[in-house]
């Protein structure tokens, strides 16, 4: 099978990337939050009073993104072919292990990175290479 | 307005999700697949996300408060222990199994994806196990 990757130009990787620093910003200077999802996402668990609703208001706001989007423009078909099965296994390590890890790509990597964290860059550098080289297992070793 | 400025920076954060791609799981897995065909495109994400708050931490360090009056809270911690390792290495095995993480599983959920709505349930478990386990040793 063959799927063009080519189809994403890199002016939209980096003005997706401008767009995320812009809302960094926005919950940083606005807010006094870093805009790190699975702590914003784990923090609903701890339940402390005055500190849920913000957290409610930025994930509804994700979640709503899409249907803004879709206003202006089509919304490229995404068809994901990971098996239930994985999904479910890949779900609770990324749950778990964002929580363990204190962060995943936007608070170690875009906020940490950011701010010259050197925890959050080992952080970053470790599920990177860790990611990678599960990749190259499932798609290289396992399915070969 | 706390709410309101959280809200709208959720919406612009889910917008570069989708505009840079990374909605996409099939281009997460491309960039991280350096063996074949490497699609490097998502450093570019990277790149422009940094520039940018980059300058807003500088701004931000320099302030006491917010511009709402809040606190700003920049964690303080700078020690690389066993527990950042080992949540990194859980988490990286999570995102390349599936190329989803947990901003995009959430924008996906908002799509209407009923893959990622089990990707997002197994996460919200996975985060809940971490609590109550946490809870239990503490």
């Amino acid at each position: 099978m063959h799927i063009n990757y080519l189809d994403l130009l890199p002016w939209q990787a980096v003005a997706g990337g401008l767009a995320i620093g812009s809302a960094v910003t926005i919950l940083l200077l606005f807010n006094g939050r870093i805009a790190g999802i699975s702590g914003i996402i784990g923090g609903l668990f701890r339940l402390q009073k005055g500190d849920i609703g913000w957290r409610i208001a930025f994930i509804l706001g994700l979640v709503l993104s899409v249907t803004i989007w879709k206003i202006f423009f089509a919304l490229p078909e995404i068809r994901i072919e990971t098996s239930h099965w994985m999904l479910l296994l890949a779900g609770l390590l990324v749950g778990y292990g964002t929580r363990l890890g204190s962060g995943c790509t936007s608070g170690h990597g875009v906020c940490g990175l950011s701010r010259g964290s050197i925890r959050s860059f080992a952080a970053t550098v470790i599920f990177m290479l860790t990611a990678m080289l599960t990749v190259y297992v499932v798609r290289h070793v396992i399915i070969s | 307005m706390v709410g309101l400025m959280a809200w709208v920076s959720g919406i612009v954060f889910g917008l570069g999700i989708i505009l840079s791609g990374m909605v996409n799981p099939a281009i997460v897995l491309a960039f991280l697949d350096i063996t074949d065909r490497w699609d490097a495109s998502l450093i570019g994400v990277m790149a422009g996300a940094v520039a940018v708050s980059s300058i807003a931490f500088t701004m931000a360090k320099k302030q006491k408060k917010s511009y709402l009056g809040e606190y700003i809270q920049i964690p303080s911690v700078t020690k690389i222990d066993t527990r950042l390792i080992l949540g990194g290495i859980v988490f990286g095995i999570g995102w390349g199994i599936a190329g989803i993480c947990p901003g995009p599983a959430l924008v996906l959920v908002g799509s209407g994806n009923q893959e990622a709505i089990i990707f997002l349930i197994a996460m919200l478990l996975g985060m809940g196990i971490f609590e109550a386990v946490q809870q239990k040793y503490q």
